[in-house]
């Protein structure tokens, strides 16, 4: 599998990261590599084995459904570069 | 019944699917502690988990897997044993991970169907594709300033079930039946508090149309509708707008809309340049949810009674028409009502009609006059068992029995009382009603010699003025007898 250039600008776009052309080109170079180490994994036959999840084979944790009151605003709010009582503000966002 | 509508050449048939998100009822969110409760001040119920801080893990709850199950399990769907978390990438500013968790390929409950029952007593299933447990989105706020938005991460991180319809639907009021179903099934199961209101049930709509038997067409969707009158009028005018394009030679873009509550109009959302890619793949934060089949089996025995169960019991027990009964019982409030006021009374069981009619005309005519939810009504179901006991007794008439009711809903009293108090007994004895029509007939001579001539009509005059002389007391088919046989004697 090769990446294109248009790609690496569509993948920037939605991870909404700003991409000089020349950083552009240098990141191709490296997801390519990257790409062409992974897919030596496909030198394997794997058409019987099942998807594994993880390799320690416990379960998922659960909790119960007790709810912690923690009157958050104050400390949550505390790095945010601007705020409104008690709300997050940030750059219009239109819909 | 035929759903088609006329265009100007032909006809077209409307095909509708529903995403429904309803919010999971439960004291905590999916993955922290933070309380769900709706309504708290901005940001207060916000932990590092659902603010997103580096370094912190979800951690699931398991009351939200339970809920999830009941629900499944009443929306006639298989559970799944095996399900996965994955992450939904896209970037908005109520959404401070940068993606919501939600379940892609492996939804934690399959494929189920629930019926719709119709007025002239049939009925339809609708298939349900899938039931996914998924985290829900900050609020935003975009009208209070022109140049930010005001964002309140309380709702983050919200445990929400989506469930999604086959395109089964095939009109407006059968997009409204369904999801009044899937409100009363989640109210039944005590999974989702179905208040539209607050948000925590609410729809997107897939909508398409075609040439009868023609394949599908090119779907629209519109975004977040949270009342079943929204929900109405935004497909009667999306698919208006998609009749008119068509016949004019157009094609419909596939597109997000949006629908403005106060002109009534959808309106696109995004552009298609923007549509969203949404990365999905398997959250590396979560293990795969795997599920035992005794814990399943173990949440069925938990559920008691659902809208269609007790639908049956109406219709069996009762003798309620499918019809009534499948209204009865949409809301739970208002068919434990019903039952509380049939247990009353033993005989009660024969005249459910009429207690239904009294519930559903009277009763709630008060209720919405007074803006007052059933179960906080002033009139106990034991108390309405006895008002409609004393009506079928022949104790008090139809007509004084809406007075009472008025009365008791003002004061909360015991009818006995009412009507004992104010002496509102009926009058059933025959001489006392003799005398009140010998006076009537003496007083209108000229109205009876115009009777007599053919006027038959006047009966009816008569009737009235023996009852209001009776002050309303009189019993009614005592009254017509005695009239009837006085005016023929006359002739």
């Amino acid at each position: 599998m090769k990446l294109d250039i248009n790609t690496i600008n569509k993948i920037a776009k939605l991870a909404r990261i700003r991409l000089s052309e020349e950083e552009a080109k240098d990141l191709l170079k490296d997801m390519n590599s990257i790409l062409d180490w992974v897919e030596q994994l496909n030198e394997v036959n794997t058409d019987s084995v099942e998807p594994l999840a993880n390799i320690s084979s416990s379960i998922l944790p659960q909790r119960k459904d007790e709810a912690k009151d923690i009157n958050s605003a104050d400390e949550i709010l505390k790095n945010s570069p601007d705020k409104l009582e008690g709300y997050f503000a940030v750059p219009k966002v239109v819909e | 019944m035929s759903n088609l509508i006329k265009g100007k050449e032909q006809e077209w048939e409307t095909v509708i699917g529903l995403e429904i998100h309803a919010q999971v009822k439960s004291n905590s969110k999916l993955f922290s502690s933070s309380s769900s409760t709706f309504g708290s001040k901005p940001n207060s119920q916000v932990s590092l988990v659902d603010a997103a801080m580096p370094g912190m893990l979800p951690v699931i709850n398991k009351y939200c897997i339970e809920q999830a199950i009941k629900t499944g399990i009443g929306l006639n769907a298989k559970i799944n044993n095996y399900s996965v978390f994955d992450r939904k990438n896209y970037f908005y500013a109520d959404l401070p991970q940068g993606y919501q968790i939600s379940q892609y390929k492996h939804p934690i409950v399959g494929e189920g169907k629930v019926t719709i029952d119709f007025k002239d007593g049939s009925s339809k299933d609708i298939r349900i594709v899938r039931l996914h447990l998924e985290q829900d989105a900050g609020k935003s706020i975009h009208d209070q300033n022109p140049t930010k938005t005001y964002v309140d991460l309380n709702r983050s991180g919200v445990a929400l079930m989506e469930i999604v319809s086959e395109p089964d639907i095939r009109s407006a009021d059968e997009a409204g039946l369904y999801i009044s179903k899937i409100r009363s099934i989640l109210m039944y199961l005590d999974t989702c508090d179905g208040n539209m209101q607050e948000g925590s049930l609410r729809a997107d709509v897939n909508i398409s149309v075609r040439k009868l038997d023609d394949k599908y067409g090119t779907r629209c969707e519109i975004k977040n509708l949270n009342s079943i009158k929204f929900i109405k009028q935004a497909i009667n005018y999306e698919v208006k707008r998609q009749i008119e394009v068509l016949e004019e030679g157009g094609v419909i873009e596939q597109n997000t809309l949006l629908f403005n509550t106060s002109t009534g109009k959808t309106r696109p959302m995004r552009s298609k340049e923007e549509a969203h890619d949404y990365r999905y793949f398997p959250d590396p934060d979560l293990l795969p949810l795997e599920i035992d089949q005794e814990d399943i089996d173990k949440l069925k025995k938990t559920i008691t009674e659902l809208p269609d169960d007790r639908k049956k019991r109406y219709v069996d027990d009762y003798n309620l028409s499918n019809y009534d009964a499948s209204v009865l019982t949409a809301d739970k409030f208002v068919s434990d009502y019903f039952d509380n006021v049939i247990k009353f009374d033993k005989t009660l069981k024969k005249s459910s009609k009429i207690v239904v009619n009294w519930i559903t005309s009277e009763l709630f005519s008060l209720l919405n006059e007074n803006n007052i939810e059933i179960n906080n009504s002033p009139i106990t179901p034991q108390y309405l068992g006895k008002l409609v006991k004393l009506l079928k007794e022949d104790i008090i008439s139809g007509k004084i029995a809406k007075d009472v009711l008025v009365e008791m809903f003002n004061t909360k009293k015991d009818p006995e009382k009412i009507i004992e108090q104010k002496g509102l007994k009926q009058v059933t004895d025959t001489s006392e009603i003799e005398n009140i029509v010998n006076e009537v007939l003496q007083e209108n001579q000229k109205m009876v010699d115009q009777y007599l001539s053919g006027k038959d009509k006047l009966l009816g005059f008569f009737v009235g003025q023996t009852m209001k002389k009776s002050k309303g007391k009189a019993n009614p088919k005592i009254l017509n007898e005695i009239l009837q046989s006085k005016l023929s004697k006359k002739n």
